[in-house]
């Protein structure tokens, strides 16, 4: 026993308070930030890019040519991430849905829109395939889906989330010239219209365990297969409806003040740069077995292909990636 | 249709069936996560370390921040009478069950650099984090400190008035005293602050090596299907909050 400021305690209390004491003051100098001399660029992205892991194949080739910056990742769905680069706290946004991409232009918030990626859409559904609706093309698929679930015979889980691919489910289901909302509230009893509110693994899992029908990226999907995760399989194969377009957008320097609007051309420049475009040829072989995004630039080599027709009128906005009112310092991004 | 062909899509039931015997949803997770912990804790993976001294290092900041704030808070509602004391006691009391999600919701917004506190720069910030689960601990604190502080205080006030103590003495003597629940009071702060996950989300973002910690990895693994990494984190999370306790309860043991 010994009497600390009138405290009884046993020296193996003191002891230990010693210990804890030190681990404390340890843990608060140790400091797992990287060195100051650091900026940071802050990405806020849609979670289809982050989770196949390909971000974190280009930041570690962006920071060894260009040390002085420091890219940090805030994983979202492209409405979340639309809004927080609203706010003022991120420096760019790397997102894949044009209608929500112009809206976010015409704020005036974003500037120098430029496309680097893309890939496809696939709707996935039990092997069992009950809706029937196996090869067909997607809107066919949808408005024959619809007709069997309204019968009991087949689930949609939709991603409920305004992300990039809860936006093409929209645009896919207003294709089918189909009242959603109507026959969603018509079939009360016994709902065939499932919102997740949920990134895109979470829904395919949701799908997964009531056997539903999605929408799905084929990076997402092929991940989740692979892991075993899920059993769903594909249904509807990509074509030019399920087109999914990915695009950089910088954050206007004359409304957000971070500040950071050069480091931001440097990235969005290296995302078209060879070294970005050949990764994403070579992205997910390895893990996936088979390449899950295709770099955009190469295919403006053959400008009349079918590939370029379809990205223009799905992802162009007036005939342009970035119409040159939406432009600022562009410097030679739109050559 | 040809365009895309190149971008096959075949599915892989036949790899998952092969691999998993038929079967792919099964204990295969949970005893692929006991074993993935294992290995990590063993190899003393950098990245689970860093994340969990990271969260250690929040909740640390957070419990300190919330103790210097609290304990007078406390001992000024135990043992002082002063306008306004029950109504203040009873925001402390109410305030202990708030969710998560809605501290982090509203400290989102005063932190994000168009809100009012922007220019700190807390938002995805270690700091930021910190200061959210202070304010989340806090009533907790407060509220059980008090509590502690009460339950002693009438057995020993006039014992030490009549010993001619001032106030300030008395108040000393009464902490003394609650030694036992002021301590437990500090230990349960730390513990809702190194186990929730609202704040830590929508304050820090689960940035990789920036603001990363145990629960936000624990539900970003969740949600990318990595149910393996996310039992060995919750693992973790786990020891490090039954061996804190154990050290607590040995300390305090006379």
């Amino acid at each position: 026993m010994a009497i600390v400021g009138g405290f009884k305690v046993k020296t193996r209390a003191i002891i230990t308070a010693a210990i804890l004491t030190t681990i404390i003051i340890g843990g608060l100098l140790w400091n797992p930030a990287q060195p100051e001399v650091k900026q940071t660029l802050l990405v806020s992205t849609t979670t289809s890019l982050y989770e196949t892991g390909v971000l974190e194949a280009i930041k570690s080739r962006f920071e060894a040519s260009h040390p002085e910056y420091n890219v940090s990742f805030i994983s979202q769905g492209t409405g979340l991430a639309i809004e927080t680069a609203k706010r003022g706290d991120a420096d760019l946004i790397l997102v894949h849905s044009p209608t929500q991409e112009q809206e976010f232009l015409e704020t005036g918030c974003g500037v120098n829109r430029k496309i680097f990626a893309y890939n496809f859409f696939i709707i996935v559904g039990p092997e069992s395939d009950p809706a029937g609706i196996k090869d067909l093309a997607p809107v066919e698929a949808l408005v024959k889906l619809s007709e069997e679930a309204r019968e009991g015979k087949a689930l949609w889980v939709s991603r409920g989330d305004n992300s990039g691919t809860h936006s093409k489910e929209k645009a896919l289901w207003k294709a089918t010239g189909l009242d959603l909302e109507s026959m969603r509230s018509e079939s009360v009893d016994s709902p065939w219209y499932i919102e997740a509110g949920s990134g895109m693994t979470v829904t395919l899992q949701l799908a997964n365990e009531v056997d539903a029908y999605t929408l799905t990226d084929v990076a997402t999907f092929l991940k989740n297969s692979m892991k075993g995760n899920i059993e769903l399989v594909k249904i509807v194969d990509s074509g030019k409806e399920t087109l999914n377009v990915y695009s950089a957008i910088i954050c206007n320097p004359d409304k957000n003040d971070r500040g950071m609007f050069e480091a931001s051309m440097q990235l969005v420049e290296f995302l078209i740069g060879d070294e970005t475009q050949e990764i994403l040829v070579d992205f997910g072989e390895d893990e996936f077995g088979s390449q899950l995004f295709r770099p955009w630039i190469p295919e403006l080599d053959t400008p009349d292909s079918l590939i370029v027709g379809w990205v223009k009128e799905y992802a162009y906005i007036d005939g342009s990636e970035c119409p040159s009112e939406y432009r600022h310092n562009e410097g030679n991004l739109y050559r | 249709m040809a365009q895309s062909a190149h971008l096959s899509t075949d599915t892989t039931r036949e790899t998952c069936t092969d691999k998993h015997g038929g079967h792919v949803l099964s204990w295969q997770f949970i005893f692929e996560g006991i074993s993935e912990a294992l290995r990590l804790i063993v190899t003393l993976d950098a990245e689970v370390m860093e994340i969990t001294v990271r969260s250690l290092q929040t909740s640390g900041y957070a419990t300190l921040l919330a103790t210097l704030l609290g304990l007078p808070l406390a001992v000024l509602i135990a043992l002082y009478n002063f306008p306004g004391r029950r109504f203040t006691r009873l925001v402390f009391n109410s305030l202990v069950g708030v969710p998560t999600v809605t501290l982090g919701l509203l400290l989102y917004t005063l932190f994000s650099r168009s809100g009012p506190l922007g220019d700190l720069g807390l938002l995805y910030s270690v700091e930021g984090i910190a200061v959210g689960q202070a304010v989340l601990v806090l009533p907790l604190m407060v509220t059980f400190i008090a509590s502690a502080l009460e339950s002693k205080e009438r057995k020993i006030r006039d014992l030490v008035k009549t010993l001619g103590a001032s106030d300030f003495e008395i108040a000393l003597a009464v902490i003394r005293e609650a030694y036992a629940g002021v301590s437990l009071a500090i230990l349960s702060g730390f513990n809702r602050a190194f186990a929730e996950l609202g704040i830590a989300t929508m304050i820090g973002a689960n940035i990789k090596d920036v603001t990363r910690v145990l629960t936000t990895a624990i539900a970003l693994e969740k949600d990318q299907g990595m149910f393996g990494l996310s039992f060995a984190l919750s693992i973790i999370l786990l020891v490090v909050v039954f061996s804190l306790n154990y050290l607590v309860s040995y300390l305090r043991d006379d």
